[in-house]
C-alpha cells in the first residue's frame, strides 16, 4: 500500500557534464532530497518496517506462552482467523460501530455547520463550544459518558429522560454498543462540522444570489447548489472519519471492554495479542484489518460517488 | 419582513440549545469537579451543590503531576521532533522541485491511515525485549510516527500559499537556501507551522492505546493513569471529573486561542 521513492541521484551526479543550469538544478534536486529523506525514513522505519514485520509473524506458530513451539505455519493463521466466528462478529461490530458513527456525526455536522454559518449574535462562541468535544481527552470523554452521562441511576441522560416521562434505561449494561456510538458521534461530530463549514465557506457568494434572484427558495438553493457543492467535502468528511473510526480503541477499552456487540478487530486484536499471548494469530488479525481499512476506505468512496452522482440530493 | 426576522431567531434559538447541549457534558464535568463527593452522583442531580476543591485536592495527593509531566513531556517532545523532519520535507514537496511529489505524499499519508494494529505487535516484542517498555523516550519516538504525515500533510499546504515570486526573489538574489528558508519563507508560515505543531500536540496529549500498553508506572501518562480513578468499592465521580478536568484543560485552552489556526490547519489538511 505504500510508494516508495525512487533511489537518490548520486549516480547521475558523477557524470558531471552539462550546463550551468542543469547542474544547479541537479544540486537544487539534491538538496530537497536531503530534506525529505529524513522525514521519509523516519516513517518508513517507524510504521512500515513493523508492518511487515507484522506479515511475517501472521505466517508463524508462535504463543509467547510456549516459546519451544515456533515455526513456520504458512496460512493456518488466516484459516483459523476466518474459521473463528470472532473474526466475522468482530468485523460485523466494526462496521455497526464505524457505519452508525460515521453517519450520525456527518449529518449532525451538516446540521451544525449550517446553523453554525449563518450570521446571528454570538455565533464566535457558539463555534467554540462545538468543537470542545473534538478537543477532550477521548479516555476523559469515555469515562464522564460512561459514569456521569449514561449511568443507569445518577445519569443525567436518564434524569432527562424522567423529565418527559420516560422510564430510566440501563444504557451501560443492555446497550453497550449505543453507549459507544454516543460517545464517537459526539467527538466526531465537531471535527465533521468543521470541514463542511469550510466548504460552505468556500461557497461562490454570486451563484447563491443569482439563485434567490431568480426564486428558488432556501431549501432548493440548498438541495441544487449548496448541496453538490458539498459533495468533496461530505467526501472527505467521510473518508477521514472512517479511516480514524475503524480503529478507534478508547472507548471501548474504557467503557464496554468488547462486550455487547463492541468487541471491533483493534480489540479483538488486543485480546489475542497481549491477553491471550497469540503473536501468530494476533499478526493475522492485524493483517486483516489492514486490509479492511483498505476495502472501507475504497468502498465508502465509491458509494459516496454514485450517491451523489446519480441521485443529486435534495429533490 | 418580521416573519422572517421571527423565523431568524427561532433557527438562532434552536441552534443555541442544540450548542448548548452539545457542549453539556464538559460543562457538567467541570461543575461535577467542584462538588462535594456526597453531592457528584445523586438522583435527581444536585444543581446547588458546597462548592468545593477537595476533588482537585484528592487528585494531587493521588500524584498526578508525575503523570502531567510524562504526558508533557512525550507532547512536546515528539511534537517539535516532528516539526523539525516535517518542514524540511514539506519544503522540498512544495517549493524546491523535486520528482514524484505525488508519490511521497502519497506515502506520507497512508501511513497515517494503517491501524496502529498493523505495526504493534512487532513495536511490542522489540521494546520487550530491549527494555524499552515503561519508557517515555520510546513512547515519544513512536508519537513521532504517528503524527509525521499529518504534520507533512499540513505544512505542504501551508507552504503552497507562499507566493513563489517572493521565493525566486530572493533566489535571484543570491540568497542561499539557508537564508531562503529562515528569512522568506519560515516568518510566512509561521502561523501554519503552530497549527500543524498544536494539532500533533494534541494527537500526543490524548493518546491511549499505545500509553496504556507500553506503559506501566514510571513513563504512564495521563489518559491511562485517568481510568484508575474508577473505584468499584465507592463514589468517585467528583474526583474522576476533578482528574479529567485537569487533564484536558491544556488543550481545550490551547485549542480555544488557536481555534482560526487549527480550523484552517484542519480544513486544508484534509482537503488540499
Amino acid at each position: 500500500m505504500t510508494v516508495l521513492m525512487s533511489a537518490p541521484t548520486t549516480r547521475r551526479r558523477a557524470r558531471s557534464a552539462g550546463s550551468a543550469a542543469k547542474q544547479s538544478r541537479r544540486s537544487s534536486l539534491a538538496v530537497s532530497r536531503a530534506m525529505l529523506w529524513p522525514a521519509l525514513a523516519t516513517s518508513i522505519v517507524l510504521t512500515q518496517i513493523p508492518f511487515v514485520v507484522t506479515i511475517f509473524y501472521s505466517l508463524q506458530n508462535w504463543n509467547l506462552l510456549r516459546p519451544g513451539d515456533r515455526g513456520f505455519a504458512g496460512l493456518d493463521n488466516y484459516v483459523s482467523v476466518l474459521r473463528d466466528g470472532s473474526f466475522l462478529s468482530s468485523l460485523g461490530a466494526t462496521v455497526a460501530v464505524t457505519g452508525s458513527s460515521v453517519v450520525l456525526s456527518t449529518v449532525l455536522g451538516l446540521l451544525f455547520a449550517v446553523l453554525l454559518d449563518r450570521n446571528f449574535r454570538g455565533r464566535g462562541l457558539a463555534r467554540t463550544l462545538m468543537i470542545t468535544p473534538f478537543l477532550v481527552m477521548p479516555a476523559a470523554a469515555a469515562l464522564v459518558w460512561k459514569w456521569s452521562i449514561l449511568d443507569a441511576t445518577t445519569g443525567m441522560a436518564n434524569w432527562a429522560l424522567g423529565l418527559v416521562g420516560i422510564p430510566p434505561v440501563a444504557w451501560n449494561t443492555d446497550v453497550p454498543i449505543v453507549t459507544i456510538i454516543a460517545v464517537l458521534t459526539w467527538q466526531y461530530t465537531p471535527f465533521a462540522m468543521l470541514i463542511l463549514l469550510a466548504g460552505l465557506q468556500a461557497q461562490n457568494k454570486d451563484v447563491l444570489e443569482a439563485a434567490a434572484v431568480d426564486g428558488a427558495g432556501p431549501l432548493r438553493t440548498f438541495g441544487w447548489i449548496t448541496l453538490p457543492h458539498l459533495r468533496q467535502y461530505v467526501e472527505i468528511a467521510v473518508l477521514l472519519a472512517s479511516i480514524m473510526l475503524l480503529q478507534v480503541f478508547d472507548p471501548i477499552a474504557i467503557m464496554t471492554r468488547g462486550t455487547g456487540g463492541t468487541k471491533t478487530l483493534s480489540y479483538l486484536l488486543y485480546e489475542r495479542a497481549f491477553v491471550g499471548l497469540e503473536v501468530g494469530e494476533a499478526a493475522a488479525y492485524g493483517v486483516m484489518t489492514v486490509l479492511v481499512t483498505i476495502v472501507v476506505a475504497t468502498v465508502a468512496l465509491r458509494t459516496l460517488f454514485k450517491v451523489f452522482s446519480t441521485e443529486g440530493l435534495g429533490r | 419582513m418580521t416573519t422572517s426576522r421571527l423565523r431568524g431567531s427561532l433557527v438562532t434559538a434552536v441552534t443555541w440549545v442544540l450548542v448548548l447541549a452539545f457542549f453539556f457534558p464538559v460543562a457538567w464535568m467541570v461543575f461535577t469537579a467542584f462538588k462535594p463527593e456526597r453531592q457528584a452522583a445523586t438522583m435527581p442531580p444536585t444543581f446547588a451543590p458546597d462548592l468545593t476543591l477537595s476533588g482537585f485536592q484528592a487528585v494531587f495527593d493521588r500524584d498526578m503531576l508525575p503523570y502531567l509531566i510524562n504526558s508533557l513531556s512525550a507532547s512536546v517532545g515528539s511534537t517539535l521532533l516532528v516539526l523539525v523532519l516535517a518542514v524540511p520535507a514539506a519544503y522540498a514537496l512544495s517549493i524546491r522541485p523535486i520528482v514524484k511529489v505525488r508519490d511521497a505524499l502519497f506515502f506520507f499519508i497512508s501511513t497515517r491511515f494503517m491501524p496502529v494494529a498493523a505495526s504493534i505487535i512487532p513495536v511490542y516484542l522489540l521494546l520487550q525485549s530491549v527494555g524499552g517498555l515503561d519508557n517515555i523516550t520510546w513512547l515519544t519516538i513512536l508519537y513521532i510516527g504517528v503524527n509525521l504525515p499529518i504534520a507533512v500533510w499540513m505544512m505542504r499546504s501551508f507552504l503552497a500559499e507562499v507566493p513563489r515570486e517572493l521565493i525566486e526573489a530572493a533566489q535571484l538574489d543570491g540568497a542561499r537556501l539557508g537564508t531562503e528558508i529562515f528569512r522568506v519563507v519560515l516568518p510566512i508560515v509561521m502561523p501554519g507551522i503552530a497549527a500543524a505543531g498544536l494539532i500533533c500536540f494534541i494527537f500526543a496529549w490524548n493518546e491511549f492505546f499505545l500509553a496504556n500498553l507500553l506503559t506501566a508506572q514510571v513513563a504512564r501518562t495521563t489518559p491511562p493513569f485517568l481510568t484508575s480513578f474508577v473505584d468499584g468499592r465507592g463514589q468517585f465521580l467528583a474526583v474522576l471529573s476533578a482528574a479529567a478536568t485537569v487533564a484536558i484543560v491544556p488543550v481545550v485552552i490551547a485549542g480555544w486561542i488557536a481555534q482560526k489556526q487549527l480550523v484552517r490547519g484542519l480544513a486544508m489538511g484534509a482537503i488540499k
